[in-house]
């Protein structure tokens, strides 16, 4: 229970950011993307806005032995750079550029029905399920 | 530049999201990265499924609040041509999956523990991205 009104909290904070940061708006984050254009350099501020948010939650988690919702935490402890890593940040680049969504804002955007976002979000999950066919394989 | 620059929207909108992540990080235990949660919804494992899943109708409930009050900031008027946008969720799906992680989770997760993955990973999409967008919007004919 605890855990899903976390996690209910923090979507409804985390998808209200990307709203107010004009993530959510595939045009804006294009517009980012292709400096050769338009160029809206909001979204830097976006990611400098998170990160000096969120550095200071990081630099929390050594002195919490454990989560305070209980239970351990699990985190990322890969250092090394492989192909996996780097040819996928290709595919997402690609396609962030392409369609100007990545997953969250696909996410948060798909609530208001219209049938462009919908259509990224079901490609985005059969993508998904593609690769873990792959991954199976 | 152009004249849709927010700076305040998008600093306190970024803020919001750093703070979400915490809650997620400090609260839960977990990396706040969209596409590890959406994949965990996906493919669920005992004890990773019911925040994934509530954290994913979070979204949608910022997302349709949105919609009600302040549908210009979810329009999707990206003006691309179905088929783009179809193999653009294709690529990103995958990608993320295969790269483990996207924009929160490398971006603003990774990046904000000095991760030397990430930060290879966040300069890879960031600067394929704009070469993407910039050959697309060329291609399509952008202003």
């Amino acid at each position: 229970m605890k855990a899903v009104l976390l996690g209910l909290g923090a979507g409804v904070l985390f998808g209200t950011g990307l709203v107010l940061a004009g993530m959510t708006r595939p045009a804006k984050v294009i517009a980012f993307l292709d400096v050769a254009g338009d160029w809206d350099p909001s979204l830097a501020f976006v990611v400098v806005g998170a990160i000096a948010v969120h550095l200071v939650a990081w630099r929390l988690v050594p002195r919490l032995g454990r989560p305070l919702g209980g239970g351990h935490f699990a985190l990322p402890t890969r250092t090394d750079i492989d192909a996996r890593l780097v040819v996928g940040a290709v595919l997402f680049g690609l396609g962030w550029g392409l369609g100007g969504y990545c997953p969250g804002p696909a996410l948060t955007a798909a609530a208001s029905g219209a049938p462009s976002t919908l259509l990224f979000v079901g490609a985005m999950i059969v993508g998904i399920w593609a690769h873990a066919r792959w991954e199976a394989r | 530049m152009s004249d849709d620059f927010t700076p305040l929207a998008s600093s306190l909108g970024g803020a919001l999201i750093g703070l979400a992540s915490a809650l997620v990080l400090l609260v839960q235990g977990r990396v706040a990265g969209v596409s590890g949660i959406l994949d965990g919804v996906l493919h669920p494992r005992p004890g990773e499924f019911a925040w994934r899943a509530a954290f994913v109708a979070g979204l949608g409930v910022a997302g349709g609040a949105a919609a009600l009050l302040a549908p210009a900031l979810v329009s999707a008027s990206s003006d691309r041509p179905p088929v783009l946008i179809a193999l653009a969720g294709l690529l990103v799906g995958f990608g993320t999956r295969l790269g483990s992680g996207c924009t929160s989770g490398h971006g603003v997760c990774g990046l904000s523990r000095f991760s030397r993955r990430s930060l290879v990973s966040v300069i890879t999409f960031l600067a394929v991205g704009a070469l993407t967008a910039v050959l697309v919007g060329r291609w399509l004919g952008s202003p």
